[in-house]
């Protein structure tokens, strides 16, 4: 019927882009289903997946929060080695029960955060400034300095003592419960639920990593905060080196091997849809724009009553979140984990990907992280034999021409469907009777 | 002193919006700011002017929370503002303007306001993120609450507008009603006709009044051009290096020989 085809369908944002979705997954799924992707190239549309769930968190990160961030790729570690130890604690119970190793992961989170709770509770930072005020009084200015400095110091320790406690006695419990709870099921499902956990608690690991050096840090301009952040990456390396010290598992540099390897294509896609969802809400929600007004203009922000440093700790923390995910599903997909894999120079990917994607879209960066994964594997076919290491001459100078042509990135900031923000409909409001408004929209009409 | 001998009526009045009492900036060795004193009744329109390099804006950098003074004290409503961050003092009912307009550039004209409602979202990160809870009715109405709101200002037709593209006198118009969107009790104009033509200048005249009568707050403003100044200010404090010389009604300060002499004396011809 030409007149149903000359009415535009309307379709929602959602319906298209879950569409698309569904498409890509099941594409994929039965390409490798008929052998027309081959194992290697089924993995690497896997690492695409996962690498563009961390491109996302660093997008988060310095696209919308415009905090620039080098210490990635510590989070990506931290989620992938936290999540190793969950899973393989399972298998081999390394731990000396099936769930030691996710009791310490959730009783060390929790003392964390008991710790937290506490000093804003007795509010440490504020006693410090209010004894230095009440002994001046009486004492000299060192003096009372001193004096202050001992009393916050005790209260610190001693909270620090009561978060440990309290972990310590909840580690005990949980061990034997969970224990219990991953025999009762069968291993068919008990898979799925411990990586579920696995990654859960990996990736909040990496975001209470990321709070807790974010509150210091992002106090720093962004310049500053990037150097500061690439100290934290060179830091979670060099722990991750000697790791074995602290938990013999982790191996240290000999790298940790026996991890499951259950990353499949469903996992990878499954969680990057989570991520989007999740990123994509944050972000068209009253928290994300006091997110993306600290990249507009900070003092403009903090006029406006946004408590900057708390918005720039959601982000970061958001950001940690994702490179966590992202880490255990790597740990999982190969299931042996060294640290040269997070070195410092591997930790630039993810920025290249959301400098060549697009800083500030969501859309691009998923795209991008597609391009980049193909582009380095690609690369390692088309170049002939015995060259393969050239393609980290070739890729780079695709990178330069990208940036000479486009320099705001593939999609700038523009996005697709549903992750492109709804303008509410316009409604007729009647406008105040004054003619300097009228006037001057007048103005702008002639003009 | 000079200054203090022409108290008047107005200083006297018991309900001070804000109270500034010998407050004092030091940038290393250079004295911004000195013993500056001010107090403004609700619901005036004040004024402070002053040579380029006076202070005036190192001042409201203090009362906004940019600067912590280096000793003096600022009373909003009767409560220390010295030392509280900027956030919070916004918070408690004083917004701003700058004098170089900043504006969220690259957001629409409906996202600037929607950000300066933040503080009332009425919501948390995971309602937001799961879209349960209060997030749909609170969002709706935060959202229709910032497109009425746009309307006072004639802007809502132009809601999915980047801030950055609309013309300059929009763009001021703009950030005013942002700065309202906050609900102060206080609103910081500073040099609100910096870079505006006679034309435009006179329509924003007229809408700080409508501001002042529709929305019942107090108004101190910063500014260079007298015709402004003297149009619309009841009440006017002049400072020169840091210190205020002077205090009055526009028709005391245009006769006052140490303003003219320090300020206006250039420009006593440019027809005032």
């Amino acid at each position: 019927m030409p007149h149903a085809q000359a009415r535009k369908l309307h379709l929602p944002t959602w319906a298209t882009t879950l569409f698309v979705a569904v498409v890509v997954y099941l594409g994929v799924w039965y390409a490798g289903k008929q052998g027309w992707l081959s194992a290697y190239w089924y993995q690497v549309v896997e690492i695409a997946a996962f690498t563009a769930i961390s491109a996302l968190g660093l997008n988060l990160i310095y696209g919308f929060n415009g905090q620039f961030s080098l210490g990635h790729i510590g989070f990506y570690a931290i989620g992938a080695y936290a999540s190793a130890l969950v899973t393989k604690d399972y298998l081999v119970s390394w731990s000396g029960s099936q769930a030691g190793g996710l009791s310490w992961i959730i009783a060390g989170l929790i003392g964390v955060l008991i710790v937290l709770f506490l000093t804003r509770l007795l509010r440490v930072g504020a006693l410090n400034k209010r004894i230095v005020a009440n002994l001046s009084i009486d004492l000299k200015k060192h003096e009372a300095r001193t004096l202050a400095a001992l009393v916050t110091l005790l209260m610190v320790a001693v909270v620090l003592a009561a978060g440990a406690a309290c972990a310590w006695v909840l580690q005990r419990g949980l061990s034997i419960v969970l224990s219990a709870l991953m025999a009762a099921i069968s291993p068919a499902v008990a898979r799925h639920v411990v990586l579920t956990i696995a990654l859960l608690a990996g990736a909040s690991v990496a975001a209470l990593v990321a709070y807790l050096i974010g509150l210091p840090l992002l106090r720093l301009g962004s310049d500053y905060f990037g150097i500061a952040t690439l100290g934290f990456a060179v830091m979670v390396y060099t722990a991750l080196q000697s790791s074995d010290l602290v938990i013999p598992t982790m191996k240290g540099a000999r790298g940790m091997v026996g991890i499951p390897t259950w990353t499949t294509w469903g996992w990878a896609f499954g969680t990057l849809c989570v991520v989007v969802i999740i990123m994509r809400n944050l972000l068209y929600s009253s928290h994300g724009r006091a997110v993306i007004s600290v990249r507009e203009d900070e003092v403009a922000a903090r006029m406006m009553g946004i408590d900057i440093a708390q918005s720039k700790a959601v982000a970061f923390a958001f950001g940690g979140f994702f490179a966590g995910l992202a880490g255990g599903l790597y740990a999982h997909l190969f299931g042996f984990l060294h640290p040269s894999t997070f070195n410092v120079v591997k930790g630039f990917d993810p920025l290249i990907i959301i400098v060549l994607g697009g800083l500030g879209s969501m859309t691009g960066t998923i795209l991008a992280s597609v391009m980049f994964a193909l582009l380095i594997e690609g690369l390692r076919v088309l170049l002939p034999q015995g060259f393969e290491d050239w393609r980290f001459v070739v890729y780079p100078i695709f990178l330069l021409l990208i940036m000479l042509l486009r320099k705001q990135g593939l999609l700038g900031r523009t996005e697709w469907g549903w992750m492109r923000a709804s303008m509410p409909a316009e409604r007729d409001i009647p406008v105040p009777e004054l003619p300097a408004l009228n006037s001057a929209a007048g103005e702008h009409k002639e003009a | 002193m000079n200054a203090d001998s022409e108290t008047t009526p107005l200083r006297e009045m018991s309900n001070r919006v804000i109270d500034i009492q010998s407050l004092t900036m030091m940038f290393g060795g250079l004295r911004a700011v000195s013993n500056f004193d001010m107090a403004v009744p609700t619901g005036g329109l004040y004024g402070l002017i002053g040579p380029n390099g006076a202070g005036k804006t190192t001042v409201f950098n203090m009362i906004t929370g940019v600067y912590v003074p280096t000793s003096g004290e600022i009373l909003f409503e009767g409560q220390s503002m010295v030392g509280l961050a900027p956030h919070a003092i916004a918070r408690t009912g004083i917004a701003r303007t700058f004098q170089n307009i900043r504006l969220f550039q690259d957001l629409t004209v409906l996202d600037n306001v929607r950000i300066a409602y933040h503080a009332h979202a009425g919501y948390n990160i995971a309602e937001a993120i799961t879209r349960l809870g209060r997030y749909s009715r609170q969002d709706r109405a935060l959202t229709e609450r910032a497109q009425d709101f746009l309307a006072v200002f004639n802007l809502h037709n132009r809601q999915s507008e980047i801030a950055k593209n609309l013309p300059y006198g929009e763009q001021r118009r703009l950030e005013i009603a942002r700065a309202l969107a906050t609900q102060p009790h206080l609103l910081l104009l500073d040099e609100p006709a910096a870079g505006m033509n006679p034309h435009e200048v006179e329509t924003l005249m007229e809408l700080i009044h409508f501001i002042r009568d529709r929305f019942k707050l107090t108004i101190l403003l910063i500014e260079h051009q007298m015709r402004v100044v003297m149009g619309i200010c009841e009440w006017i404090t002049v400072m020169d290096f840091g210190e205020v010389i002077a205090r009055g009604t526009p028709r005391d300060i245009q006769t006052n020989e140490r303003v003219v002499e320090a300020y206006l004396g250039k420009r006593a011809e440019r027809g005032l």
